[in-house]
Order: structure tokens, then sequence, then C-alpha cells
């Protein structure tokens, strides 16, 4: 609001450090619960981890690997002065994103399909550990993919400021940050492909 | 607006070009946001007394006509979430830590003022949510604050919404925990090192760390009971394979550690009062530096004793004992800190003091008998009694809330550069001292007797001491209608307060009352620690 223009980089940096800190430990909570679950029914993780596809959840990961590797490389972009190059390689990003969510829905519709879906009429036959997994499934992948979601939205404000030239060679924290919290989103499927997929 | 270098206007005055609220609601001076969450938490203060009010009012049981059971249900729910999430968690944080913190560090504001005025649009748009949930939907929740599973899926009351509106609450408050420790990394004035700050900005940094570490838990605690009623995912249902003790692990991982959210901020307020009218330097600076840290650090280890009587294996309830035990040890050197920072100190006797003091007496009282119920056999007696209700009503109200008493007493001429009627604020203090100690030590007599909590109706042999009890919450609210006339009257009509009223030498009391806009006039360099008072003598 003042004419000030404060600007403290390294601050902004540890702003966002410390609010990844508070996302890892809300994915935490989660990871506790499972450990927990797991422990208690080690067989019916095993079963329900067979029910899900590792070829689509392998490819998911290389596309968001792929996708946080173009985030470097718009910043790398970025501090060359680079402009349409940023502007492409967010691009490729959001893209990348979008493929992710596109194929975790197929996913999705198929356990629908089959009748694997929380109070659905078919798992309730299945024994009670089975439900707490795929219970645990739709709840970590699906807060997961909100953040997918979010990090798209925060990536294409970015890319809206780049546009614009806000966000340029001599003053790109915001691409940074942004970038940051694409890797948490990232970092976060890394764990949730061997929890579930190759749980089995 | 125009102004020379050596005459800012006061934080009052500059209005940033717009008009009556809106130079409020779109403010990011830290110091009008701290008075703005000052007028919304008296807002929601007095709503929440006064439903207390009235359920002591129903244990005098000619008043059941008017209040039913599932209605004092909603009461004690409601005026445990009020109380708890929007007036003790957020508590003298986001009012004198946004006010004081970039204050007393030598800042012009704290790191991302923006963000800070969304933490209160944040708070504002949680506390209207689960406000909007006792009128909407099924009916106000009648669960108590901690949202027990399985009762609080299969209840038909409005749960959801009230979850969502705490949920919300839960980023105003990790935002502002992250905004204070950038903040005290990144702006702390040339030579204000770690070990000059006042101790307020290092028990606000050990609750910062607190708010970011604990807080996400009780988020995805929340999400999943939302999660569970509407979609039925069963990780807390026993039929579906899930486990409601999981339930209560996750929620008091956060909501044990919020205890220390509440009560942490309020020894940081009561660190800068007892020098100042000491006239002298804080007795064990770095004790109490790090009993900070060390109380935010075991004060996260001890949840589990909240659930001694759930079934718990043998093994983890003797360390929760044990580590309930031994978080009282930091509190307790505090307490020693104050009391010798007092001894042959000159002591000018001034209200602040008056309610300081009251503070380490009544927190004292709750902070023991929170020890007795950490050893197993007596917390099985007296699980889910009175003596519970007693206990907290002692650590959050006889301590955050004297605490808090004290800390607007003490800053309240900075902030507003007005002096109150000392007299009115001493008369005051006796029908609510002595009022304070016959509702909440009848509480605790109750409970030792065997009165449950919670519960719609007594037997006789409990009717005297509720009548008692009841009686004390009469001499309670009388005496903070008192107190809070008294600085409402002063807002208006006070005398001018001076700079510095009170002989502080803290940075806050170096510049005018009320404040100016950015603070000062040029930022100080720290050669100092905080509390030299010798300086001032000479």
């Amino acid at each position: 609001m003042s004419g000030h223009a404060h600007r403290d980089d390294v601050g902004s940096k540890l702003g966002m450090w410390l609010f990844l800190v508070t996302e890892m430990v809300f994915f935490g909570g989660l990871f506790i619960a499972y450990s927990y679950m797991r422990h208690r029914y080690p067989a019916e993780f095993h079963l329900g981890g067979a029910e899900l596809n590792v070829t689509l959840g392998v490819i998911n990961t290389l596309v968001l690997l792929t996708s946080s590797l173009t985030v470097v490389l718009s910043i790398v972009a970025i501090q060359r002065g680079e402009k349409s190059r940023v502007m492409g390689f967010l691009g490729m990003t959001l893209g990348l994103g979008f493929l992710f969510l596109i194929i975790k829905s197929f996913e999705w519709a198929a356990k629908f399909h089959h009748g694997l879906y929380p109070n659905a009429p078919h798992l309730a036959t299945l024994p009670p550990g089975e439900q707490v997994f795929f219970g645990l499934y739709f709840v970590m992948t699906g807060l997961h993919a909100l953040h997918v979601v979010a990090g798209m939205a925060v990536l294409t404000w970015i890319l809206r400021k780049v546009a614009k030239d806000e966000v340029r060679q001599d003053r790109y924290i915001h691409l940074e940050n942004g970038g940051l919290y694409w890797h948490l989103v990232d970092v976060i499927w890394i764990f949730l492909l061997p929890l579930f997929y190759l749980a089995a | 607006m125009t102004y020379s270098a050596t005459a800012q206007p006061s934080y009052l005055q500059n209005t940033g070009g717009r008009k009556g609220l809106m130079a409020w609601l779109t403010s990011t001076d830290h110091k009008r946001i701290g008075v703005l969450y000052l007028v919304s938490m008296a807002g929601f203060f007095s709503v929440g007394v006064g439903i207390g009010f009235v359920m002591r009012l129903v244990q005098l049981t000619t008043f059941q006509k008017l209040i039913t059971a599932q209605t004092y249900n909603a009461l004690f729910t409601v005026h445990g979430v009020i109380m708890i999430f929007l007036l003790v968690i957020p508590g003298l944080g986001v009012v004198f830590g946004n006010f004081f913190l970039p204050i007393l560090i030598g800042a012009k504001d704290v790191a991302f003022p923006r963000l800070n005025l969304a933490s209160w649009y944040f708070y504002m748009t949680g506390a209207i949510l689960a406000i909007l949930s006792l009128f909407t939907g099924g009916g106000a929740p009648d669960t108590g604050w901690t949202f027990y599973v399985p009762f609080s899926l299969k209840t038909g009351t409005n749960v959801s919404l009230a979850i969502f509106g705490a949920f919300i609450l839960g980023f105003s408050s990790m935002l502002t925990g992250i905004n204070f420790i950038t903040t005290i990394h990144r702006l702390r004035a040339p030579g204000m090192k770690w070990f000059r700050m006042p101790l307020m900005c290092w028990a606000l940094y050990a609750t910062a760390w607190v708010q970011i570490l604990a807080t996400p838990i009780l988020a995805i605690t929340l999400v999943l009971v939302i999660l569970e009623r509407l979609f039925g995912i069963g990780i807390f249902d026993p039929a579906k394979g899930g486990d409601p003790l999981l339930y209560q692990h996750l929620f008091w991982t956060y909501s044990h550690p919020a205890v220390y959210i509440m009560i942490l901020p309020a020894m940081g307020a009561i660190t800068e009062i007892i020098p100042t009218f000491a006239g002298r330097t804080i007795f064990g600076y770095k004790a109490i530096a790090f009993s900070s840290m060390a109380i935010a650090g075991v004060g996260s280890l001890v949840w589990g004793h909240h659930m001694f009587t759930s079934g718990m294996s043998e093994f983890a309830n003797m360390l929760f004992s044990l580590l309930t035990m031994i978080v009282a040890v930091p509190s307790a050197i505090k307490v020693f800190n104050w009391v010798s920072t007092l001894y042959k100190g000159s002591i000018d006797f001034q209200p602040p003091l008056l309610f300081a003091l009251t503070f380490i007496f009544l927190f004292c009282i709750g902070g023991l008998t929170g020890v007795m119920q950490g050893a197993l056999a007596v917390n099985v007696n007296v699980h889910d009694t009175y003596f519970i209700v007693g206990h907290f009503h002692y650590v959050m109200f006889g301590g955050t809330g004297f605490a808090f008493f004290a800390a607007l007493l003490y800053w309240f001429p900075k902030m507003f550069g007005k002096m109150y009627s000392k007299k009115a604020i001493y008369v005051s203090w006796f029908p609510m001292f002595i009022g304070f100690n016959m509702l909440y030590f009848g509480m605790l007599i109750l409970g030792v007797t065997g009165m449950p909590r919670r519960y719609y109706v007594h037997l006789p042999q409990f009717h005297p001491m509720h009548v008692f009890a009841t009686v004390g919450s009469w001499l309670l609210v009388l005496g903070l209608l008192i107190y809070f006339g008294t600085l409402l009257y002063a807002l208006f009509k006070g005398e001018k307060a001076g700079d510095n009223p009170w002989g502080g030498v803290t940075l806050e009391w170096t510049i005018p009352s009320p404040p100016p806009v950015e603070n000062f006039e040029e930022i100080p360099t720290i050669t100092t620690g905080p509390y030299h008072f010798a300086e001032v003598e000479k």
C-alpha cells in the first residue's frame, strides 16, 4: 500500500519453504494413517494394490517428472531473459499436468466401473482391509489431484505475469516459488506410486 | 499525502486515502490488522461469555424450562468452538503479535503484509461459517468442540459446515505462523541479534513453529471427517475396517500442541510486563527463551494424555504420562524466573502488574491440576468430570485470558494513546478474581466428588456447589463488564497517555503513542539486550 516497494527474495523463498512444510505435514497425517492401516491389514493392502493399473501409474509418474523438468528449464530460460522460451516451457508444464489429470480420471473411471469406490455395494462385500485401502486410495490420490489443479492455477497466474513482464530476468521469485510448489506436488506423487501401485 | 520526514501521522490518522470502515478493511498496516483482530475477537468473546453464562443458569435447575437438553448440547459445543478456535488459539498472537512484533524487533511491518490481511479474512470467513452452522442444515452441532467420531459421523446436526469453518481458521493460523517466522528471520533491525530480542518475540517464534507443524494435522483430520460424512470412505468407521481411535490420535496431535499455541504468547506478554514494573532486567533471559522452544517441542509429544481411558496400550499410557510431567518443567522455569525478576526489584504496582500476578497465580493452579491428571491413577478417576473443565478454564481463561487482560492494560496506552482509569480497573479486578475462583474452583471440587462434564442434569448432592459456581459466574461477568467498560470509556474520553507511561525500555516505548505509520523515523540500531533499565536511570 505504501510507496515503499520492499523486496526480499530470500524472505519470500523462506516463506514458501515454510508453506511447503505445512503441505508435507498435511499429507504426513495421511501417510501416518496409511502406515497404521497397512500394518493392520498387510494381506488386504497387497490384494488392493493388485487391483491398480501399474502401467498407468508409471506413465503418470514419468509425466509428472517431465513436468518438473520443464519448470526447471523455464527458470533457466528466465535467468537468460528468453521470454518466449519461458512461456513455452511453462505451457508444456501445464500441458503435462493436464495429461496427468486425464490419465488419472481414466483410472478412477475404471475403478468406479468395477464398483471399487467408497460406499459401493460391491466394495462392501470385500474384507474390511481392502475397503480401507480403497478409502485411502481415493482420499490420497484425490487430494493429490486437487494439488495438481492448484499448482496449475498458480503456474497459469505466473504465465500471465511473464506475459506482462511483471516476472522477468531481474525479478523472477514468483516463478521460483511456483516451481517449488510444483516440485512438491511431484514429490508427493513419487511417494504415492510405491505405496499404492507397487503394494502388490 | 505529504509529510516531512520528522513527523509521520499516527497509524490511526493514516487512512490510505479510503474512508471509514474501508480504511480498516483494506489496510495492510500490521497495527491496523492487530486492531481488526482485537475488535472481532471482542465480539466473539462476548458471545462466548454469554453462552457460558446461560450454561451456568441451566445448572440452576429452575431454568431448564427454557433450555432443552439438545440445546444444552449445542450450547457447550458452540461455547467450546468459539472460545477455542476463535479466541484463545489466535489469541495474543494475532492481536499483540501483529501489533508489536515488528515494533519490538525494529521493523516497519511484517514480512508479508498482504498475506497478513488475507489471514484476517480467512479468520473471519472461518468464523462466519462456524456461526452459520448454528442456524442452517440439521441444526447446531452437538458433538462438543472435539468432534469425536463415531458420534460426529452419525449426528444429523450441521457438523460438516462447522468443521469446514475450523479448517479455514487453520489456514489463518498457519499463514500467520509463516509470516511471523519469516519476519523474525529477515526483518530484525541492525544489531538486533537473536538474544537481544524481547522475550515476547521468542514466545511468538516458538508459537509460530507449533502453528506450522501442528495445524496441518488438524486440517487433514477435519478433511477426513468431512469426506467420511459425505462419501463414507471408512477410515474412521470400524464397520469398514477403519479405526475411531485413529481420529483421536490425529485430533490431539494437533489439539494438544494447540494448547501451547494458546499459552506461549501469553507467557511472552507476561515476560514483557514483569521487568517493566520491577524496574530491572529479566532474570534468566536465555532460560526463558529456551523454555519457550522446549515447551513447543515437548508439548508436541504429549497428546496421548487425552486418551488414557480410550484404550491405548499400557506402555503408551506410561510414556505419555512421563512426557506430560516433563512438559511442566519448562513452564515452571518461566514461573520461577518471573518471581526472581520481582525479587529486590523496585516494584511499581500498576494495573498491568496486578493482572500479570493474577495470571501467575491462576496459571499455577491450572498447571498443577494438569500435573495431577498426568498421573494415570488420578486421570482414570477424574476423566470427563468437571475437574477437567475446571483445570482447562484455569489454564485457558485464568492463564491466556488474564494474560490477555494484562497485556491489553499494558499496551492499551501505546496502541491508542489514551490512559484508562486505574481505579476502575482495580475495582473490576475484585469481582473478576473472586468470581473466577468461585466458578472454577467450584468445578474442581465438583469434579473430584464425581460430577461428570457435559451433563444437562445433576444429582441433588452436587446442587449446592453448582449454585456456588453459578453465583461466581455472575461476579465474573460483572468484573468483565467493568473492565471492558473502563477501556471503552478511555478509548473515547481518556486522557492522553504519553509516549512511555510505564517507564518501559523495549523499542515500542521509544516511539510516539499511538505509533506512527512506519513505526520508526529511522530504523534503530541495537547495541544492548532488551531490558537495560540502568541506561534509563542515567
